[in-house]
């Protein structure tokens, strides 16, 4: 079967769903490297028009990926939940994305129906709205997710403190977390991308972070970013693992370029948990994704990338974490150009994400061959403020010296936080006054006394 | 008059922490002005930036490479890859990756065969090229001419990604392949080079087949250093019949980084 639409005089035909969704999506140079963007603008809008005629009750019926080849597409098909799709079952694409902006679909209506989204729903609407659409629909949506800190409250924005450093040196990532703490930065996690992926470096760095976080008392919760079997090493080590990472992609074949299964990941989730460092009922993973990333490691399945970036989602979900972000704009211009396909998918993946009940964040990126710069940066980052996003990373002086990309910084949290009112997690922002980082109300002191508890990480070793 | 007068207009106070930058080269104790940045540290940002979107976007002037090169008693040929400019190389990388027709007509040409393929190619960074491919070529000719095996001439490519140098050493039969590349540039260095070698050089190959050595520069690994390695590198690709992880698993040798390149 197939989909066709006229505009224009001229009639375009779609062969099947996957072949719709991707010459619907805004353009991008990844799909167009895939071969699967639309041919010219027209055939982009006609190939919207026909989404938007297509009852959401079709994606039920037809996979992207067959069923019997991929488990992402086993996972996302097994796990719907036909009564909470029940309200929206007679939807369009076109209604359901007028249901989703319309004022009386609030907080409580989305989660609700949330379980009753496939990932390639959530991604066929979101082909057919602009970003006020994606802003005003993800500032409805309420995640929240708890470890030592409660991430994700109304009037929150919280932070990844990154303190990257090329050698792993303890020291040198301490100087940088120290920093950070100073800009209120943090409360999401510290969460240090390690240069070299081996055991006993994430053990030094998390013994490291394990110190600090005692001597401080404060709630702050810690992840080495290294790859999931590492952690399962240092976790059967007895490390002070708080948050289990691991990079995720949208369909089996790519996620086994990653080296991950989902029995691998049911395994990680249970490992994490047997340490019962998290509260009760808390969360304790934390996942990356990103646009492009099937393509890049050749295992697309002929679907488009934002297509695939939301089953990540359907991915993620099956293990309630803590954190998830988009890293998008580090992969590159063969898949997103620059700053305007950068900040589209920024807020199309945090919409996707939000809608699929995932707390989710975005690191606000760009690699030096890209054409964005730190305007661009700016823009996604305080749109994706107004969208009511979970967190962003926090870099000193927005320059990774490891990865060598440039993110938000300690000062771009702060600037967001002042001028939409936002705050840190409830608990980060108690221990920063107690601690007195920040004053009784609440503004940061910036006094290099209030370093001192934690000077023995630098010297005293 | 009020007590304006007296007053120091506020400006940026700075971060009285700055001894912690002695741990690390990170952005730290920058300092502020409300939540932004002193406009040192602002500017100074936009100026590393700069340098690698020049680095990034400025044309590599292939001839004049090749002159340089001719100069030095060094045989050269000019190469260009499918992609025909910088917008369509940063989009492409499969054009990237496959010589032109015409550079692909040249190559086919009869001519002497070789053992080792040279390749000198733009990459990500014309910058890297122009400062530090010479001294490397310098440096390494002597050391693979000592070993008797036979060399190619030096192909200088334009708009090529690593993967350009399979498709070369694939035309002229190679056993072997050194291609010298600017990789992707970062604030802290716009001029880095990258030495990729690879057993067998066929189109098809992947990044896990091949040894890098990257970082090469002034102020990172020494040019006449980077030579020494690919040198030895090259007598156990021949030792071995073998490049990439397979080699890389011997103790001392570097894994793969593809830099972005």
């Amino acid at each position: 079967m197939g989909f066709s639409h006229t505009l224009g005089g001229t009639s375009y035909r779609f062969d099947d769903l996957r072949t719709l969704l991707a010459k619907a999506t805004p353009l991008r140079s990844g799909d167009v490297l895939a071969g699967l963007a639309a041919q010219n603008a027209a055939e982009r809008v006609a190939a919207r028009m026909a989404l938007a005629d297509l009852p959401l009750r079709h994606f039920l019926n037809e996979a992207v990926i067959p069923y019997e080849n991929d488990e992402v597409t086993r996972l996302i098909v097994d796990q719907h939940d036909g009564a909470a799709f029940a309200p929206i079952a007679s939807l369009t694409v076109g209604a359901f994305r007028e249901w989703l902006l319309a004022d009386t679909t609030d907080a409580t209506t989305l989660a609700a129906v949330s379980p009753g989204l496939t990932p390639e729903m959530v991604a066929a609407v979101c082909k057919i709205m602009r970003l006020q659409d994606l802003v005003t629909v993800a500032a409805k949506c309420e995640v929240v997710t708890r470890f030592r800190c409660t991430i994700g409250l109304p009037g929150r924005m919280s932070t990844r403190l990154q303190p990257n450093h090329p050698l792993d040196d303890p020291k040198g990532v301490a100087a940088s977390i120290l920093d950070g703490l100073m800009y209120g930065v943090g409360d999401a996690t510290i969460g240090i991308n390690p240069a070299s992926d081996d055991v006993d470096t994430m053990m030094r760095l998390l013994d490291m972070i394990e110190a600090l976080r005692l001597a401080s008392n404060a709630p702050i919760q810690s992840c080495v970013l290294a790859h999931v079997t590492t952690a399962l090493k240092a976790i059967e080590r007895r490390a002070p693992v708080d948050l289990v990472f691991q990079s995720l992609a949208g369909t089996e074949e790519a996620n086994r370029g990653f080296g991950i299964t989902l029995s691998l990941l049911d395994e990680a989730l249970a490992a994490a948990e047997s340490l019962q460092r998290c509260p009760a009922g808390g969360n304790v993973m934390y996942f990356e994704t990103g646009q492009g990333s099937e393509l890049s490691s050749a295992g697309h399945c002929g679907v488009d990338q934002q297509t695939l970036e939301a089953r990540c989602y359907a991915v993620a979900r099956r293990y309630r974490p803590l954190l998830v972000n988009t890293v998008v704009g580090f992969i590159g211009p063969e898949y997103l150009y620059d700053g305007k396909q950068i900040m589209r998918a920024g807020l199309e993946d945090h919409f996707c994400g939000k809608l699929l009940g995932l707390p989710m964040g975005c690191d606000v990126c760009y690699t030096n061959h890209a054409e964005a710069d730190q305007d661009d940066m700016d823009a996604l980052l305080t749109l994706l403020g107004v969208a009511g996003c979970t967190y962003i990373m926090g870099v000193p002086g927005a320059d990774d010296i490891m990865l060598n990309y440039q993110s938000t910084s300690f000062h771009d949290a702060l600037y967001v936080r002042k001028v939409l009112g936002k705050r840190a997690a409830p608990e980060f922002e108690a221990w920063l006054g107690a601690a007195g980082i920040s004053d009784p109300q609440g503004e940061l002191r910036f006094e290099p006394a209030r370093l001192m508890p934690a000077l023995p990480l630098l010297d005293a070793k | 008059m009020s007590g304006a007068d007296d007053q120091t207009l506020a400006t940026s106070s700075s971060d009285d922490w700055t001894w912690l930058s002695r741990y690390t080269e990170a952005r730290i104790a920058l300092g502020r002005c409300g939540p932004g940045l002193p406009t040192s540290a602002h500017l100074s940002f936009q100026a590393a930036h700069a340098e690698a979107r020049d680095a990034v976007l400025k044309p590599f002037d292939a001839k004049q490479f090749a002159a340089d090169v001719t100069a030095r008693n060094w045989p050269a040929l000019a190469v260009h890859s499918r992609a025909v400019d910088r917008a369509t190389y940063l989009q492409r990388p499969d054009e990237g990756r496959l010589l032109s027709l015409e550079s692909e007509a040249l190559l086919s040409e009869p001519r002497a065969p070789a053992d080792v393929v040279l390749v000198v190619a733009d990459g990500l960074s014309s910058r890297a090229v122009q400062v530090n491919a010479l001294p490397v070529l310098e440096a390494l000719m002597p050391l693979l001419a000592a070993t008797g095996r036979r060399l190619s001439p030096i192909i200088v490519a334009s708009q090529a990604r690593v993967a350009l140098g399979d498709h070369v050493g694939e035309l002229l039969g190679a056993s072997a392949s050194i291609i010298l590349i600017g990789e992707r540039p970062g604030l802290s260095a716009a001029d880095s080079l990258g030495l990729y070698l690879t057993w067998l050089p066929r189109r098809g190959r992947v990044d896990s087949e091949r040894n890098c050595i990257s970082n090469v520069r002034q102020g990172g690994l020494a040019p006449e250093d980077a030579a020494k390695q690919a040198a030895e590198l090259i007598e156990r690709m021949f030792l071995h019949q073998a490049a990439g992880v397979s080699l890389a698993r011997l103790p001392q040798l570097p894994a793969l980084d593809d830099g972005g390149a």
